[in-house]
């Protein structure tokens, strides 16, 4: 007699089996990526947040002034421990470390905090007067404010600098800069229209031309095919080089341009190291990822829908914008959003040939990173830039399913 | 097809003429480079000679300053080793997970390929950035090491889209087939699967190849003088001063790419014709 109890569990234990055996193999690049990829990520989310200097080089500063009023400059307890503080921390060369960061939040805190470093050896208590003495800005509350404020060794306050806001210096809410100071979320608003405007082009041209190699025979699209997949391989600084020499003052398209009288010798047309640079160049860059994903969705409908539609007397254009383009919807939403997602990130094109207006968010965080060395900052825009990628990641895969993603 | 009115024809030429002003666009800039990388000139530009096709206009000048610089032969060796060694950890690693991703027991199969794929779409800059902070952590900036092991994880992606699309086509009857016939099971691999899976796996180490040989930021953010590539000499050429020799390295990048192109469309071909 058949007993399916056991039955049942010699077939579990199996498929167990088979679910383990069928893990393992994915196992060690899930390792290897964790490793090599999502931790770097993770650690520089964690950046964004971090804020050990100021509790761990001020300690005794960051607890005596905890119940400051805030009002006026705090009493010569405050003072005193600031020196404490300082002397230890110049004795570990962090004095540099701390000033950056207080310099993060307050421009001209560096100096200021300098100044008493390399008087240490002289001050004798009283502080409160020699301190405020060596540098005004001991006088003032902004600093104090800061120190106050930053006292957990976890910050928000390279978000609220991401975002173009700053701590009201009076009741320490976050509030918005005057609009002529935001220069974050422009410049993000800046990247969604430029992204936005890529994506626009890249379906306007890539559309009809998608469907012209779907509607050919073979023989000749896989021969117009190669002129799509030739850019497509081409190294991404190799084209916008290309573009560089032919964009620039000096370059093809405006000598072009004279010999054919457009313009003259004198006026030659800015393209290159703008925001047009940018523009065209990523739109060339992008255009077959546009092209592919419609391809092949067209590829897939028959002939026979828009033949039977003309057959019941609808005008072709009528026909098309009826019958056939809503059945492309899948590749139009594929191209759009693949295209979207890569040019938000976009760095190297706009670094090369964007000039001052051609810059995008990842440029920016760049300079962060290496020029202004505001890591946290750099950071926290690095988060941002990832949620909003993220998102459009989780919408791409809702609507498209990152399985479709094909070479 | 039949054209009925001559506006309809119109219609239909006027699309024409806008698919090839498309087309134009999409393969002009990088066939120009060509041409000006043999520019006798230090110009960017088609001189009065060179569209007079006169032999004085046309030089190997710039192909022999690429040739004769140690700088330029050290990061294109550098370029190679780097890439080498990436393709083999990005080819194996992948080819091993798109094995397991493609069969239906595998648990969580969606969550650990948007894992898997995230190389991908997460920003160049901000892979580049995360790397800085934790390689250097660990003593690997400025490494060959930390450069071939960034460089493998950002081509793995490829390998496991490329493989994992190559075993969704894969008849597993076959193997069942050839079991039944008395194959050992080194046989089947070697006689049955191998055949079937190998151009998903050698397109997708050529696109692993291809990252990593293209890839610049990561190695500006992590990589030393030891370590630079020939993208960043580029990069760097681009930015301060663009030499024509530039141009001709350009060029041997387009010979890179059109030898991928031919390679994958065959590999494409022989996987059709096997199907």
């Amino acid at each position: 007699m058949l007993d399916t109890v056991t039955l049942k569990k010699d077939l579990q234990r199996s498929e167990k089996k088979l679910k383990i055996r069928a893990f393992l193999l994915v196992l060690p690049l899930l390792v290897f990526v964790c490793f090599t990829f999502l931790t770097p990520v993770f650690s520089l989310m964690f950046q964004s947040v971090e804020n050990s200097e100021i509790p761990t080089l001020l300690p005794n500063t960051v607890q005596e002034i905890a119940d400051w009023s805030g009002q006026e400059a705090p009493s010569e307890a405050v003072f005193a421990a600031l020196i404490t503080d300082l002397t230890a921390a110049k004795k570990q060369n962090q004095i540099g470390k701390l000033a950056r960061r207080i310099n993060y939040n307050l421009s001209g805190a560096r100096s200021a905090l300098k100044k008493v470093a390399r008087r240490l050896d002289q001050l004798t208590p009283p502080y409160k007067e020699k301190v405020i003495k060596l540098n005004k800005k001991w006088g003032d509350v902004k600093i104090w404010r800061i120190i106050q404020r930053e006292n957990s060794v976890i910050t928000s306050s390279y978000y609220v600098a991401a975002m173009d806001m700053q701590y009201n210096i009076k009741t320490d809410d976050v509030e918005f800069k005057s609009e002529d100071e935001r220069i974050y979320l422009s410049l993000f608003v800046k990247t969604l229209l430029i992204s936005l405007a890529v994506t626009l082009l890249c379906l306007m041209l890539g559309y009809p031309v998608a469907y012209l190699l779907a509607e050919l025979p073979l023989k000749y699209s896989n021969l117009l095919m190669i002129l799509v997949l030739l850019p497509f391989w081409s190294s991404l600084l190799v084209r916008t080089t290309s573009w560089i020499v032919i964009l620039q003052s000096q370059g093809v398209l405006n000598d072009l341009f004279i010999f054919f009288g457009i313009t003259e010798e004198g006026d030659r047309i800015r393209m290159a190291y703008n925001m047009t640079g940018t523009i065209i160049a990523m739109t060339h860059i992008l255009l077959p990822f546009t092209i592919l994903p419609l391809y092949s969705v067209m590829k897939g409908i028959p002939k026979s829908y828009m033949q039977a539609a003309s057959s019941l007397g609808g005008r072709w254009l009528y026909s098309f914008v009826r019958v056939y383009m809503p059945q492309t919807i899948p590749g139009i939403s594929a191209g759009a959003l693949l295209v979207f997602i890569l040019s938000i990130g976009y760095y190297i094109t706009p670094a090369l040939i964007g000039g001052q207006s051609g810059q995008l968010i990842s440029n920016l965080i760049a300079y962060h990173i290496q020029q202004s060395l505001n890591w946290g900052l750099g950071a926290a825009l690095s988060t941002l830039l990832l949620a909003s990628i993220l998102l459009l990641y989780w919408i791409y895969n809702k609507m498209v399913g990152i399985d479709k993603l094909k070479f | 097809m039949h054209y009925y009115s001559h506006s309809q024809r119109l219609a239909r030429y006027s699309y024409l003429f806008f698919c090839g002003v498309v087309f134009l666009f999409l393969i002009l800039p990088i066939l120009i480079i060509i041409p000006l990388s043999f520019n006798v000139e230090p110009y960017f530009t088609f001189t009065e000679k060179m569209l007079s096709f006169d032999p004085d206009g046309y030089s190997l000048r710039w192909y022999q300053d690429l040739f004769s610089s140690e700088e330029w032969i050290r990061t294109i060796k550098n370029s190679f080793f780097i890439a080498f060694f990436a393709t083999i950890i990005a080819t194996s690693l992948g080819t091993l997970a798109a094995l397991g991703l493609s069969q239906s027991y595998m648990p969580y199969s969606k969550t650990i390929m948007s894992i898997l794929i995230s190389p991908l779409i997460v920003p160049i800059i901000i892979s580049a950035v995360g790397m800085f902070f934790f390689y250097a952590k660990l003593g690997l900036t400025n490494t060959f090491l930390g450069a071939i092991l960034a460089h493998a994880v950002l081509g793995t992606p490829f390998v496991v889209i490329t493989v994992t699309a190559a075993l969704s086509n894969f008849d597993y009857d076959l193997i069942k087939a050839g079991k039944s016939l008395g194959a050992s099971a080194y046989t089947i691999f070697t006689k049955i699967t191998m055949p079937l899976v190998l151009p998903g796996v050698i397109s997708g180490a050529l696109f692993a190849f291809i990252t990593s040989f293209d890839e610049v930021v990561v190695i500006l953010f992590i990589g030393g003088f030891e370590q630079k590539t020939v993208t960043v000499q580029m990069w760097s050429g681009i930015r301060e001063q663009i030499s024509p020799t530039i141009l001709a390295v350009a060029t041997m990048f387009f010979l890179v790419s059109v030898f991928m192109l031919v390679t994958l469309e065959l590999l494409r071909r022989r996987s059709e014709k096997l199907r």
